[in-house]
C-alpha cells in the first residue's frame, strides 16, 4: 500500500503525562512521529496535539485505533482525508556579515519576510507557510548563511466541521 | 469529616466491594499497612510482589471482579511489572496500588524510588500518580472504572507517602468521574450482512476467544452454535467459553491446536470470530489463515480489528450484547440452514476428528503427562478450576482437560508468563474455597514462584499442584529437538530440589508418582486431602506436544509426531 504523510489532530485531556503516553504508544509499536505540535485549546483542561506520521492508510488506521484506546484521548481525526489547511513556522537568525549584509536585506525585501529583530550584526526572521512554502523559503535562505533556525511542527485545521 | 489518605484508601476499596488485597508491605506503605492492621479488610501476604499480582489476576479471572494488589515503592513496584504485563496482554481487570516516596523527593533518586508510572505506561491500561490528597478518592474510583469497563485491563495507582498521610473530606456519594462504559450501539445493517453471509455459507465455523469470557457471553455463543449447528473452535483464552464436551466443539486451534480445528479453519467458508485478536500462535502464516472464508469479527476494541487478519465484516461491540442482537435478528428473520449442507460439513469435521484424534502413546512404562491430565479430568468430573504454568504443561492442559465452563481455565495466554500458575491458583482458591483448584505445573515454571507455597500454607489455601516433572524446560527442549538438532542448550533442569521434601519443608503435603499405575491413586489421595498438596509426577522426559504447526507455516500443515499417535 502507498505510504504517505498523514496529519492527525488529537484532542486529549490535559494531564501531566498524556504526551508521553501518545509518544510511547507510537514509539513502542514502531511508528515514527515526524512532526508534533501541542497546546491547550480554549479550554485549559483540553489540549490539541497535531502530529504527522508517514504510513499506509492501513498503518495510520491502526495508529488511530491504538491512540483511541488511551484513556486520556478524546478524539482522533486524520486531517489528510478531509479538506484542511496546514501551517508551519520558522524562526531564523542570519548573521549580517560584511559580505552578505546587502544580499540579505535584498532577499528580505523581495520575499516580504517578516523581520522580528533587526540588530547591527544579526537579524531574526519569522516565516510561516505550509510545508512546501517553508521548504522553498529554506532553499532561498540557505545561500544567505543560516546562523540558527527553529521550525515548529505542522499545525492544521479542517475547513469545515 | 476529615480522613487521612490511608483511611480514604480503605474506605474507597470498600465502596468498590473489594473483599481481599494481595500484598506485601514496605517502607513507603507502612502507614497504609498500619491502617490495614486496624481494619477488617482481608489481606493475603504473599512472598514476592509478582505473586501478589498473579494471585489478584487469578482471582479476577475466576470471579470476573477486579483484583487488587498493594505493594511498596521501588523494588516492590518493579516486581509487579511482569504480573501487570501478564494481565494487560490478557485484558484482566486489576488495580495495583504502589507506594511512592513523598512528592517532594520524587525525581531525587530517593531511597526505594522508581518511576513506576513511567515503567508501566506501556503495560497498563492506564496509570496514575496521585499528587494531592484531594485527587485520591476520585482517582481510586476512576481506576476501578477504567479497569473493568470496555476491554478490561490493569490500572496502577502510585501513592506518595505524604499524600497518604494528609487529610481531606471524604464523601463517596459526591465523587464525579468520567463515564468509561462503552455504550452498545445496535447495528441492524451489520446483522443483515451476517444473515446473508450465514445464508450463503455452506461451511460456517465459530472461533471463540477470551473476549467471550470477559464479556460473559458464553451462554449466547453456545446458544447460537447449538441452535444452528455450527461447529466451534477456540483460542487458548477462549477455552471454557463453549462446552469442551459438546460434540460441536473442535478443541483449540493454532500452533498446538487439534488437527480437526486447524483443518476446519482452513476449509470453512465463513468464520465468525468472537472476542479474539488473531495472535500469531493462532493463525500460523497469515497468508493461508482461513483463506477460503469470509470473516466476521466481533470485538469491543477497534484496535483488535484488522490488526493481524483483515476481515470482511468487523462489528465493534460488547460480545454479549452483539451476540444477543445477532440471535434475535436471525430468529426474527427466520434464518435457516440447508440440512444437507450442514450434514456434509459436520460429516467432514467428524471425518477429520476420526482421522487424527487428539491422542498420545501410552507405553505402560512411563507416566505420560496427557494421561495425568485425563485422569485429573476424570476424577474431578471436569468440575475444577485449573490454572497452568507456561509451556508444555499449559498446552497439554489445553488439549486434554475439556473445559465446560467459562472462568475455569486460568492461564497466561498472551505474555506466556512462567511462574503464573501457583500464585494464580492461590487467588482462585481464595475466591472459591469450596472448589477444587489445581495448578497444572512444569518443574521449570513452578520454581519461578515456588515461594508462594508458604502463602498457601500460612492461609490454609488448599490448592493442589499437579507437577508434570520431566527435568527439562520442556517446551524449549521440544523446539531444540525439532529445530536445533537436539542440541539441548541449557534446558536440562535435572538439578532440582526434591519437590516432595520441599513441599514438606513448607508445611504442605508432598506426594510422588513414578509409574503409570500410581497416577490415579496419587491424584485421588492428593485431591481428597484438606491441605495444600504438591503431587510430583515423574513423567516421560522427552514427550512432545503434538500436533504442532511449525513456526511460519500454514496451520493446516501440522507435524503429528510419532506414527503411533495416529490411531
Amino acid at each position: 500500500m502507498e505510504k504517505k504523510e498523514h496529519i492527525l489532530s488529537i484532542l486529549v485531556h490535559n494531564k501531566p503525562d498524556v504526551l508521553a503516553r501518545i509518544a510511547g504508544t507510537l514509539g513502542g509499536k514502531g511508528y515514527n512521529i515526524e512532526s508534533l505540535s501541542v497546546n491547550t485549546t480554549t479550554q485549559y483542561e483540553i489540549s490539541k496535539i497535531v502530529m504527522t506520521t508517514v504510513g499506509s492508510q492501513e498503518t495510520v488506521t491502526r495508529i488511530e485505533n491504538q491512540l483511541q484506546r488511551l484513556v486520556d484521548v478524546i478524539a482522533v481525526d486524520d486531517l489528510t482525508n478531509v479538506e484542511s489547511i496546514h501551517r508551519e513556522l520558522i524562526l531564523v537568525r542570519l548573521n549580517l556579515t560584511a559580505d552578505k549584509k546587502e544580499q540579505i536585506k535584498k532577499a528580505v525585501d523581495t520575499n516580504k519576510w517578516k523581520v522580528l529583530v533587526s540588530a547591527d550584526t544579526y537579524m531574526i526572521l519569522e516565516i510561516t507557510g505550509d510545508h512546501s512554502q517553508i521548504d522553498f523559503a529554506l532553499v532561498r535562505l540557505e545561500p544567505l548563511g543560516i546562523a540558527d533556525i527553529t521550525r515548529t511542527g505542522i499545525i492544521a485545521l479542517n475547513l469545515e466541521n | 469529616m476529615k480522613l487521612k489518605g490511608t483511611q480514604i484508601l480503605l474506605k474507597a476499596l470498600e465502596e468498590e466491594n473489594v473483599d481481599v488485597i494481595f500484598g506485601y508491605p514496605g517502607g513507603a506503605v507502612l502507614d497504609i499497612y498500619d491502617e490495614l492492621y486496624k481494619s477488617t479488610m482481608k489481606h493475603i501476604l504473599v512472598r514476592h510482589e509478582q505473586g501478589a499480582v498473579h494471585a489478584a489476576d487469578g482471582y479476577a479471572r475466576a470471579t470476573g471482579k477486579v483484583g487488587v494488589c498493594l505493594v511498596t515503592s521501588g523494588p516492590g513496584a518493579t516486581n509487579t511489572v511482569t504480573g501487570i504485563a501478564t494481565a494487560n496482554m490478557d485484558s484482566i481487570p486489576l488495580v495495583v496500588f504502589t507506594g511512592q516516596v513523598p512528592t517532594g523527593l520524587i525525581g531525587n533518586d530517593a531511597f526505594q524510588e522508581c518511576d513506576i508510572t513511567g515503567i508501566t505506561r506501556p503495560c497498563t491500561k492506564h496509570n496514575f500518580l496521585v499528587r494531592s490528597i484531594e485527587d485520591l478518592a476520585p482517582t481510586i474510583k476512576e481506576a476501578f472504572n477504567i479497569a473493568r469497563s470496555g476491554r478490561p485491563g490493569p490500572v496502577l495507582v502510585d501513592l506518595p507517602k505524604n499524600v497518604m498521610a494528609a487529610e481531606t473530606d471524604y464523601d463517596p456519594a459526591n465523587i464525579k468521574i468520567r463515564n468509561y462504559e462503552v455504550t452498545h450501539k445496535p447495528a441492524p445493517k451489520k446483522m443483515a450482512n451476517v444473515f446473508e453471509m450465514l445464508t450463503s455459507a455452506k461451511r460456517p465455523l465459530i472461533m471463540t476467544g477470551g473476549g467471550v469470557i470477559l464479556g460473559k457471553a458464553s451462554a449466547q455463543l453456545t446458544g447460537l452454535a447449538r441452535k444452528y449447528q455450527i461447529p466451534v473452535t477456540g483460542t487458548l483464552m477462549g477455552l471454557g467459553s463453549f462446552p469442551g464436551t459438546d460434540p460441536l466443539w473442535l478443541g483449540m486451534l493454532g500452533m498446538h491446536g487439534t488437527y480437526y480445528a486447524n483443518m476446519a479453519i482452513s476449509h470453512c467458508d465463513l468464520l465468525l470470530a468472537v472476542g479474539v485478536r488473531f495472535d500469531d500462535r493462532v493463525t500460523g502464516t497469515i497468508k493461508t489463515f482461513a483463506a477460503n472464508a469470509k470473516i466476521v469479527q466481533i470485538d469491543i476494541d477497534p484496535s483488535s480489528i484488522n490488526k493481524n487478519v483483515v476481515v470482511d465484516l468487523p462489528i465493534i461491540g460488547d460480545t454479549k450484547a452483539t451476540l444477543t442482537d445477532m440471535i434475535n435478528f436471525l430468529a426474527k428473520h427466520n434464518y435457516t440452514y440447508s440440512p444437507a449442507d450442514r450434514q456434509e460439513w459436520l460429516g467432514q469435521v467428524a471425518e477429520w476428528k476420526g482421522k487424527v484424534p487428539l491422542t498420545y502413546c501410552q507405553n505402560g512404562k512411563e507416566i505420560k503427562p496427557q494421561y495425568v491430565i485425563e485422569t485429573l479430568h476424570k476424577l474431578t468430573k471436569g468440575n475444577a478450576i485449573i490454572t497452568t504454568e507456561v509451556g508444555q504443561n499449559q498446552m497439554w492442559t489445553a488439549q486434554f482437560f475439556h473445559f465446560d465452563h467459562p472462568n475455569t481455565f486460568i492461564s497466561s495466554g498472551g505474555l506466556g508468563t512462567m511462574g503464573f500458575g501457583l500464585p494464580a491458583a492461590i487467588g482462585v482458591k481464595y475466591a472459591f474455597p469450596d472448589k477444587q483448584v489445581v495448578d497444572i505445573a512444569g518443574d521449570g515454571s513452578i520454581q519461578m514462584n515456588i515461594q508462594e507455597l508458604a502463602t498457601a500454607a500460612q492461609y490454609k489455601i488448599n490448592v493442589k499442584i499437579v507437577l508434570l516433572n520431566n527435568g527439562y524446560l520442556g517446551m524449549v527442549r521440544q523446539w531444540q529437538e525439532l529445530f536445533y538438532e537436539k542440541r539441548y542448550s541449557h534446558t536440562d533442569m535435572t538439578y532440582a530440589p526434591d519437590f516432595v521434601k520441599l513441599a514438606e519443608a513448607y508445611g504442605i503435603i508432598g506426594l510422588r508418582a513414578t509409574k503409570p499405575e500410581e497416577v490415579e491413586s496419587i491424584l485421588k489421595l492428593g485431591l481428597s486431602l484438606d491441605k495444600p498438596v504438591l503431587m510430583d509426577f515423574r513423567i516421560s522426559r522427552e514427550e512432545c506436544v503434538y500436533p504442532m504447526v511449525h513456526p511460519g507455516e500454514s496451520i493446516s500443515n501440522m507435524s503429528l509426531g510419532s506414527r503411533e499417535m495416529i490411531n
